[in-house]
């Protein structure tokens, strides 16, 4: 990129393949995936059910429960209840489930742990990210 | 009460016109101020693209917030809530419950593995240059029905607020938000265009804050009051219920869960929310931005529920209806209502801000997207140096907007709501699968990538196409002519699993491999965020 004033990218020549296999990384990409997959589905669902009652379950949806308020508004508020706290657990849990043992593996290919010895590899390694 | 609605007059409007102007012209020139000392430090293509990644995670949260309450937050769901009452809390609640997808399955992995777009993502384990073409494209098209509906609702709002109801005068002040809207994003590339949004964001939640407590100080502070006094207004029970807008048929009901589906899809794939992520310096800042804008836009959501049934019950739907502009027009009613000629003043300047930092954030998401995409990439194959990619990038900003003059002047007049949930439906049916099979599916392909892009794109397109909205109906685009054969008006139900399915199968019969060391190389970098772009150091 010219005269782009970019960083180089030190892990230019890590052997990434190497670090896929690592047991630290499969345990960052378990611990990533059983939050992310599970809690996605379960907020969708709940909002899909809410969708639905919406559109095909009027009539519980406008069942007055407190003054003028009425199921449905719940509901809809709830949404935003719900909303609210999946993002406070996720950031709870990243912080300290997912950032620290993330951390360990940039400082191990950085510090040149996962080098290639050949040529060839680190070759494929630059491409991606750099065009 | 029932007197209270007649206390709006609309013709007394026009008398503000000059109040309205003064202060959209003091909010322009701050702001060009502010776009002028931020372009000092524009040099490389990570400054004009990405702000030199400098942004903190709050700044660029508070900037999401700006780029994502369009024109369609502030004037369509309120006018929505006003006039259809339940249906349009819909708008709010799909709208904000979609972050959680950008939040736990985007953006961090993409602030880790991309550089300046939504391609850069998509193409990184596959083929460069059909993906990087495909991604392109379908982000031009995304952008471009974004900036459609605001462009529309700039012309429903100078209708109503400065008094110009004929064609020519309102497309005279769209070529002006166009010319200013250029200039911004030529003179302050990414940067001046991220202050403009924070600026921007600021005045309208602090604005709909206001007017939120306004309204709840009337009714003493109970919803439940308010609630009441919408019906009485409305003199109809069923606007607190769900289905007064969508209810009515089969039809119109499983339109409702399409666009239930669009809403909720579509803000992870739209590529101007994407391109916000770059702006930040780490994964980490990037998942503090997505945190401070649900908090902002979920904040901003619970106001619209107030505003919409405050305009409902002090404004009444009829005189909305009435007043030029028509359902766009129940927030700045209310603001009017409430506090006279200052407040509809300020509001106003605030939704002209709006759309005016909306489109300049969409202009140059559409310009990197063609400069770093198509031009640096696919026609000049890499070789093109940064200051040519930045040249191309600005040729294509002022391309862009005489694009959406143009395109605005045409759609003025449409319902802005309405029209951002089709670029969401796009938006998910063209990137969403793609964005996701890449970054959690080892085995997906570049047959796969291609399929469901196109098949997604092309779908979502020709069903609007072929959809009640373009012709066929009392509202259509086209009138006098019907060749709408898709009964439902957002095509989402159909086009997103289709796009999801069409990337499956495009996989599974694909014979060739990708690149597994490739593979690794995307999961371990998503992952880790192991040399990723760090801020740009002046």
């Amino acid at each position: 990129m010219g005269n782009d004033a970019r960083t180089p990218d030190v892990a230019a020549s890590a052997d990434f393949e190497e670090v896929q296999a690592t047991e630290q990384f499969k345990e960052l990409r378990k611990r990533h995936r059983s939050f992310v997959f599970p809690m996605a589905v379960a907020f969708l669902l709940w909002y899909f059910a809410y969708v639905i009652l919406a559109a095909y379950a009027v009539d519980f949806m406008s069942t007055k429960v407190w003054g003028n308020i009425n199921i449905g508004i719940i509901m809809g508020l709830l949404q935003f209840v719900t909303t609210f706290a999946i993002t406070g657990w996720y950031v709870s849990y990243s912080n300290r489930r997912l950032d620290p043992i993330a951390a360990g593996i940039r400082h191990g290919i950085e510090g040149h742990e996962f080098d290639t010895t050949g040529a060839g590899a680190s070759g494929s390694a630059t491409g991606g990210a750099a065009k | 009460m029932i007197n209270i609605p007649t206390a709006v007059d609309v013709a007394a409007l026009k008398d503000t016109t000059l109040l309205n102007m003064g202060i959209f012209g003091l909010f322009v020139a701050v702001t060009m101020v502010i776009v002028l000392r931020a372009s000092r430090n524009n040099k490389t293509a990570a400054d004009y693209y990405a702000a030199g990644r400098s942004f903190t995670g709050s700044q660029n949260g508070t900037a999401i917030a700006g780029d994502y309450l369009s024109a369609a937050s502030f004037l369509g769901i309120t006018g929505a809530i006003a006039i259809n009452g339940y249906d349009g809390f819909m708008y709010s609640i799909g709208f904000l419950v979609a972050w959680l997808v950008a939040l736990l399955l985007v953006a961090e992995l993409l602030r880790n593995t991309g550089k300046f777009t939504m391609a850069d993502v998509l193409s990184f384990r596959l083929k460069q240059r059909p993906v990087r073409i495909a991604a392109a494209i379908s982000t031009l098209a995304v952008c471009f029905f974004y900036l459609l509906a605001q462009m529309a609702g700039a012309g429903s709002l100078i209708s109503l607020l400065l008094g110009i109801s004929d064609w020519g005068g309102q497309a005279l002040v769209i070529i002006v938000v166009g010319a200013l809207m250029i200039m911004y994003v030529l003179i302050g590339g990414m940067k001046g265009t991220t202050w403009v949004q924070i600026i921007k964001a600021i005045l309208l939640i602090a604005g709909a804050a206001v007017m939120t407590l306004w309204v709840l100080a009337i009714y003493g502070f109970n919803l439940s009051t308010l609630l009441g006094a919408a019906v009485d207004t409305a003199n109809n029970p069923a606007v607190l219920n769900p289905g007064l807008q969508y209810g009515k048929t089969e039809t119109s009901k499983l339109d409702f869960m399409s666009l239930g589906l669009a809403l909720v899809l579509g803000t992870a794939a739209l590529p101007h929310v994407l391109m916000r992520f770059y702006t930040v310096p780490t994964a980490k800042e990037a998942r503090k931005s997505v945190v401070w804008s649900i908090w902002l836009i979920g904040l901003f959501y619970l106001f619209t529920l107030v505003l919409g049934y405050g305009a409902a019950a002090l404004v009444g739907a009829s005189t909305i209806k009435a007043a030029p502009g028509g359902v766009n027009s129940a927030a700045p009613l209310l603001a009017f209502y409430l506090g006279g000629p200052l407040l509809l003043g300020f509001i106003s300047a605030v939704a002209f801000a709006t759309i005016l930092a909306v489109v300049a954030g969409l202009t140059i998401t559409a310009a990197a997207s063609f400069a770093h995409d198509i031009y640096a990439s696919v026609i000049a194959k890499g070789k093109a140096d940064a200051d040519t990619e930045v040249k191309v990038a600005r040729r294509t900003v002022v391309v862009i907007g005489v694009l959406a003059i143009l395109g605005g002047i045409l759609a003025n007049g449409q319902n802005v709501a309405f029209l951002v949930a089709l670029a969401f439906a796009v938006a998910a049916s063209a990137n969403l699968p793609t964005i996701i099979y890449s970054l959690f599916w080892r085995r997906f392909t570049t047959q796969g990538a291609i399929w469901s892009m196109y098949g997604g794109l092309a779908s979502a397109i020709l069903l609007i196409v072929f959809s009640p909205v373009v012709s066929g109906s009392a509202t259509s685009m086209v009138q006098g002519a019907n060749f709408a054969i898709f009964p439902l008006s957002n095509p989402g139900i159909v086009s997103i699993p289709l796009a999801f399915f069409l990337g499956w199968l495009g996989t599974v019969l694909d014979k060739q491999r990708e690149d597994t060391v490739k593979q690794a190389e995307m999961e371990v970098r998503s992952l880790t965020g192991v040399g990723a772009e760090k801020a740009v150091e002046h």
